[in-house]
């Protein structure tokens, strides 16, 4: 998958007035500037309509999904399952493969359980001999939930390195990816780097010796057209937060035929059909990966979210993006001593840009930035493998999303400009 | 820029972390402690260093790496050290943790705590207090274990 090959136009002016318009947060001021957000790979901010439904379930249909014979469970239940059907649609999956999760760690830790907890002669079941690949430029959350699924089943943990540039080594492939691997994962979209990874090429060398791919789809589902489908992947994962719906509400999405053959992790209430006092009989997917009351009025405001990316457009939001995280390589290249962590300018990337500031530590530019209004994150970003491979403890990232605008990326490279002169001084 | 910004950046912090006192380790019989700082990486290996006969502490040495504000409070730290007991060094840590606790509602006391009562604008930025605090709770754990 690329974002260069976009067949349509980049959001407009006039689209970015009106979207703004939407989202009431970015009307405030920080430190008397304008709030210039630029942290939405952290978490995004929700438009009106989106924390509209939330409010408008809450209401007038609230109530226990799945359970009770009233009118309100009925309209509850109804419209949970209908958000399902639209997370679902929005991905190019069926709905009895969409499993809620509270974000999307917890779904990338409910495959590792789910998968630790399979018996002997399952096709999911781990041991010595069997090896797990990630890669080295992974988020923690796609990173240590394998290590420790590994070392509870006595499997071996192994990653794809990456290059001085942030590039996965491709040509090691054939040496990783061996009849030993029974699960490949992998970022999409870097969270830090902001490359997108060649899916197809990680899938067919996983798929050639029966291996699964899990994707984290965290820093894709938000920003550019995703079809898990198309990708071929086994399971994906990805958070609502990062996508203009609430906190709270994640989704991990795996094929049908995979999710029937896998067993539960969390048990308990709504994720069962009969039980004695000697044992439980799980219902099927998803429902069985879906113990205790769900995030309900999260989920249905995540599939408002959803309706109003789809209104814009994954494909025109991910051509503006991918043209603010150009403009934010170019002008930080024009800083003496800044270091864009990752591909250089001209190569495809998402619209973001994580970098150092020789001299400057990132908590420092940080702080001078807010200083100006302008959000970014600093230290790791969940990545210290990746820092470290790239050989600095913390880095500065700003990232982008639809209601980001040309002038907030200038400002961020006016205030790293001015960062320079202000911590150099006398320096 | 704001005044609180100036005010947390003042010169002899800057000065501080560019040039900082007490960097490098000595090892030998001195009480020592390792503190992360996990939210950014930052981290710091801390020596105290004292008279055999008298109890009195030489010196602190440090390494490590961080933010200006965590370097230049090292540094700080580390011109406090010299010539206290260990119960005056655990006031003056008390002290400037209340200071930097303070949400800008105490000044550092400059009689105890020297030329780090300059931190003082770290108190009004809680994210960072951490960072501040980073040598003066390595110290504090050195202390806790036997010299």
């Amino acid at each position: 998958m690329t974002i260069t090959r976009t067949t349509r136009e980049p959001l407009t002016a006039a689209d970015l007035t009106s979207i703004r318009k939407d989202f009431p947060i970015l009307s405030r001021e920080v430190n008397g500037h304008p709030l210039a957000y630029l942290d939405s790979g952290a978490t995004s901010h929700k438009p009106r309509v989106v924390l509209d439904v939330e409010r408008a379930f809450l209401e007038t249909e609230n109530s226990a999904v799945h359970r009770g014979a009233h009118t309100l469970a009925a309209e509850a239940t109804e419209l949970f399952e209908d958000a399902r059907a639209r997370v679902a649609r929005f991905i190019g999956a069926r709905d009895d493969e969409v499993v809620w999760t509270s974000n999307a760690t917890t779904a990338a830790n409910l495959l590792a359980y789910a998968i630790g907890n399979a018996m002997p002669g399952s096709p999911f079941t781990l041991g010595p001999g069997d090896e797990i690949v990630a890669t080295e430029l992974e988020h923690h959350a796609n990173l240590i939930p394998w290590q420790q699924l590994a070392a509870r089943t006595g499997a071996t943990f192994r990653y794809i390195p990456i290059d001085d540039d942030g590039a996965l080594r491709l040509e090691l492939l054939p040496e990783i990816i061996t009849e030993r691997t029974r699960i490949l994962a992998f970022a999409h979209v870097s969270n830090v780097l902001g490359t997108i990874a060649p899916v197809a090429e990680l899938v067919a060398a996983a798929h050639r010796v029966g291996a699964l791919v899990v994707l984290d789809a965290c820093q894709s589902a938000p920003h550019l057209p995703l079809n898990v489908t198309a990708l071929d992947v086994d399971f994906a994962f990805f958070s609502g937060h990062k996508m203009l719906g609430p906190t709270g509400i994640g989704v991990l999405w795996g094929r049908r035929a995979l999710l029937a053959e896998l067993p539960p992790f969390l048990t308990g209430g709504s994720m069962i059909t009969t039980v004695t006092m000697e044992k439980a009989e799980f219902l099927p997917p998803p429902q069985r990966f879906e113990a205790g009351t769900q995030p309900v009025s999260q989920a249905i405001a995540l599939a408002a979210a959803i309706d109003y990316l789809e209104h814009w457009g994954l494909d025109r939001i991910a051509a503006h993006e991918h043209a603010l995280g150009a403009a934010m390589v170019a002008g930080l290249h024009t800083i003496d001593g800044v270091r864009v962590l990752g591909a250089g300018s001209g190569a495809p990337r998402a619209g973001l840009a994580a970098f150092v500031l020789e001299g400057v530590h990132a908590h420092d530019l940080g702080q001078f930035l807010d200083d100006r209004g302008i959000a970014v994150r600093v230290g790791h970003h969940c990545a210290q493998p990746l820092h470290r491979r790239l050989g600095t403890t913390a880095s500065t990232r700003a990232s982008s999303y639809l209601y980001t605008t040309p002038g907030e990326v200038a400002r961020l490279v006016e205030g790293v400009a001015a960062a320079t002169t202000f911590f150099g001084r006398n320096g | 820029m704001s005044s609180e910004l100036e005010q947390l950046y003042q010169e002899v912090i800057l000065d501080h972390s560019r040039r900082p006192h007490g960097r490098g380790l000595e090892g030998g019989t001195s009480a020592r402690s390792h503190q992360i700082n996990p939210t950014c990486g930052d981290e710091i290996t801390l020596e105290l260093h004292r008279d055999a006969a008298t109890g009195t502490l030489v010196s602190a040495r440090w390494e490590g790496h961080g933010c200006a504000i965590s370097q230049a409070s090292a540094s700080l730290f580390s011109d406090v050290v010299p010539g206290l007991t260990v119960a005056e060094l655990t006031e003056r840590i008390d002290s400037f943790r209340i200071a930097m606790r303070s949400r800008g509602t105490i000044e550092p006391d400059e009689r105890l705590v020297g030329d780090a009562s300059a931190l003082a604008g770290v108190s009004r930025y809680p994210a960072r207090v951490k960072c501040a605090m980073l040598a003066w709770v390595a110290a504090e754990d050195a202390l806790a274990q036997p010299f």
